[in-house]
């Protein structure tokens, strides 16, 4: 069936509001469109790594999810959602369980990249039934914007300020999306939140609807630590895409598709202009770590392109 | 009247055993020495159809821990074993399985934790993480590693209760050694332990359930205030649990054992395997007319305090036998809780702390024989000495006559 934005919309909200997110985080937005790709006569487990999200969405005693959810800690959220999606079967083969659930993990950056990576990797080859979301705002924001292996090179963080004599992070990111697929997974994609949200429905759809472990990298910008007013949003979300920052593809089975072709390659420095982590960037003298930053760029694009052909 | 069968296992066998006969919901599994025959046995249950457990193999302890804590939340019965380096990387999480009040059960093959590196058994691993808010029992041998595994799903699945249990056996000692024991019937296992019924789970068709919140100030306070009812609880659910077991199976248990205490001036409070070696040397000393005994503590959290000052009360002087070394220059874990346990008595013991046994340092009859005579010294001399010290050393001269 065609995809139609409003009648999504119209689905009850699984993810409601209340919760105390930033105005102009992605993280909110993410899990209203992640909820809205369940059949709404599926239920969920929803698997929260700690992270801004949680302890926003999730403040006893309010919680804004509406399907049943846990939280235990920060770098085993793949390993909770082994033990419930193994509860599933175990439920379903005793005949103690009728209804369908699915379960669903989500955590940032810091809980995916690097403190969750290990139960991460473990729950890929392992292949439980579990779609992972990760939001990457590319730094531990929870605890004020320190660099992750998922911050991107020349991007001032707490831990890699910009200075006299620092240009930000000195290392490009950890292309984890690469790194899951070489786990395997039946499905795994890149989106993030442009337009009317097709993109993002469609590959969180087939993500939680395809058997075993398979993962969704969503870009989500964050307003305090990439410095942005939070109306940008979607314009970030939009230059991250049309500069080929953040690519849109998907691989199924190990075939790659590009789901999104930019009319026309933006150069990176307009991704990084509207941002106040690469502020420094734009300083004289600091030209070449546009150029390199452009170079990694054109890189890491030209490499997918060649899988996707 | 139940029939039990008599057989030769050893403490790992034994506690896989009485795993296959409870036939839990989810077994999520990652090897440690000594404990890793544990799942090995059960696996072999799983590939011969024994059981109808979904058995997970794991890339680690902490993530067979909080795999546990999902299956456990969503509404199974999920359990594992672990030692040493393993139970301290579980060490977040078991903290965490607690306060979502999550009854587990975790089989505890009890040995050193590394520096230097060492497999043999001692407490460093479970008496590091005794403030968890799991339960801890400790068995002597491996008739009581069956037992106690056996009434550890009842007692934490209690509602007034809801905690998570380690089964605590010794590494190689307890967990390798084959000995005579008596297994119940497998029917009567299933009927003692029963089915697990929680009131709320993830899964639940009815309502789904949050797990996990952030408590802020203004409520984190209730919720470990109520954790620590909890675990009060937990002593009567541990006495009703036993007396049951008793009615069903013969064998009694309580929070420790007297051993020849009636009387006794001198006494040990000790705990596991070394507690069958001590009574022998008990023996042998009251043979002579000596009036001496022990006290060998089965449950150590919740700390049976009262109930342990009372049975110490009428003791001139007690020993107390840490098998693991807190570093807190004043002696090891059992001897700060005993010592608070006797703080409000009207006559105190004299009290010292031997800490022994580290890594599997050899305890024998002779070792008790000379701890009591030091018991005998201190009786007579009124003088209690060092009230800390190290026991089995390699060099002699290191012990404190």
């Amino acid at each position: 069936m065609a995809y139609n934005l409003k009648k999504e919309m119209s689905k009850p909200e699984r993810f409601e509001a209340g919760h105390r997110l930033c105005a102009g985080c992605g993280a909110g937005i993410t899990c209203r469109a992640m909820m809205r790709a369940l059949e709404p006569e599926d239920k969920a487990v929803i698997c929260n790594a700690t992270s801004c999200l949680e302890v926003s969405s999730f403040t006893y005693p309010n919680t804004a999810w509406m399907d049943s959810y846990i939280h235990i800690a920060f770098e085993n959220t793949s390993a909770v959602a082994s033990g419930v999606e193994t509860a599933i079967k175990a439920m379903k083969k005793k005949g103690k369980l009728d209804d369908n659930y699915k379960v669903i993990a989500i955590g940032g950056d810091g809980g995916t990249y690097d403190i969750g990576f290990q139960s991460l990797s473990g729950a890929l080859e392992r292949g439980h039934d579990y779609t992972y979301f990760c939001y990457d705002n590319e730094a531990y924001m929870n605890t004020g914007t320190q660099r992750s292996s998922a911050t991107p090179r020349f991007a001032s963080a707490t831990t890699t300020p910009a200075g006299a004599e620092s240009v930000g992070k000195k290392q490009n990111p950890k292309d984890l999306t690469q790194i899951v697929a070489a786990h395997g997974s039946p499905y795994v994609a890149q989106t993030t939140m442009i337009g009317n949200f097709k993109d993002f429905h469609q590959k969180a759809q087939k993500a939680i609807y395809t058997e075993g472990a398979t993962f969704v990298n969503v870009l989500c910008p964050c307003p305090r630590g990439w410095q942005y007013p939070a109306e940008m949003l979607p314009e970030i979300c939009r230059l991250a895409v049309d500069t080929c920052v953040w690519p849109m593809y998907e691989i199924e089975n190990g075939e790659y598709h590009l789901t999104y072709m930019p009319k026309k390659k933006l150069p990176v420095e307009e991704f990084m202009k509207v941002q106040g982590r690469f502020r420094h960037c734009f300083k004289p003298g600091n030209e070449w770590t546009i150029e390199e930053a452009q170079k990694y760029v054109d890189m890491k694009w030209e490499e997918l392109l060649s899988k996707c052909k | 009247m139940i029939m039990s069968k008599r057989d030769r296992l050893s403490g790992n066998e034994a506690i896989a055993t009485a795993m296959r006969q409870i036939n839990p919901d989810v077994f999520a599994m990652f090897p440690i020495t000594p404990s890793t025959e544990i799942p090995q046995y059960f696996a072999q249950y799983v590939a011969d159809g024994k059981v109808d457990t979904e058995f997970i193999c794991v890339e680690s302890e902490h993530s067979s821990l909080s795999a546990c804590i999902g299956a456990e939340a969503a509404g199974c019965r999920a359990i594992s074993a672990t030692s040493s380096a393993g139970l301290a990387y579980m060490s977040e999480v078991l903290y965490v399985a607690a306060s979502c009040r999550l009854p587990i059960v975790l089989a505890v093959a009890c040995r050193a934790l590394t520096g230097p590196i060492n497999i043999n058994h001692d407490y460093s691993d479970s008496m590091s993480v005794r403030d968890s808010g799991f339960i801890q029992i400790y068995a002597e041998n491996n008739q009581e590693a069956y037992d106690n595994y056996l009434q550890a799903h009842r007692i934490g699945e209690t509602p007034d209760v809801r905690l998570p249990v380690m089964i605590c056996e010794d590494g190689f000692i307890t967990s390798h050694a084959l000995e005579n024991i008596e297994l119940e019937d497998d029917d009567a296992v299933k009927a003692f332990v029963g089915e697990y019924k929680p009131e709320n789970y993830l899964l639940k068709h009815e309502n789904p359930l949050a797990v996990g919140p952030y408590g802020t100030s203004p409520f984190y306070m209730e919720a470990r205030v109520a954790q620590a009812e909890a675990m009060k609880n937990a002593k009567r659910a541990i006495l009703d649990v036993a007396a049951d077991f008793e009615k069903t199976f013969g064998r009694k248990y309580g929070f420790f054992e007297e051993y020849k205490m009636e009387d006794a001036e001198r006494a040990l409070v000790i705990m596991g395997s070394s507690a069958g070696t001590a009574k022998a040397a008990v023996d042998e000393l009251r043979e002579n007319g000596e009036k001496v005994g022990l006290i060998k503590i089965r449950v150590f959290r919740p700390f049976p305090g009262e109930e342990l000052a009372e049975a110490l009360k009428n003791c001139k002087a007690v020993a107390v036998m840490d098998k693991s070394e807190g570093f807190s220059s004043m002696g090891g874990p059992l001897f700060a809780e005993t010592a608070s346990a006797c703080v409000n008595l009207e006559n105190i013991p004299k009290m010292i702390d031997i800490v022994y046994g580290l890594g599997g340092r050899d305890f024998t009859v002779d070792h008790t024989k000379r701890v009591f005579a030091r018991l005998e010294k201190i009786v007579k001399t009124g003088e209690t000495g060092p009230v800390y010290s190290h026991f089995g050393q390699r060099d002699l001269r290191e012990e404190v006559q």
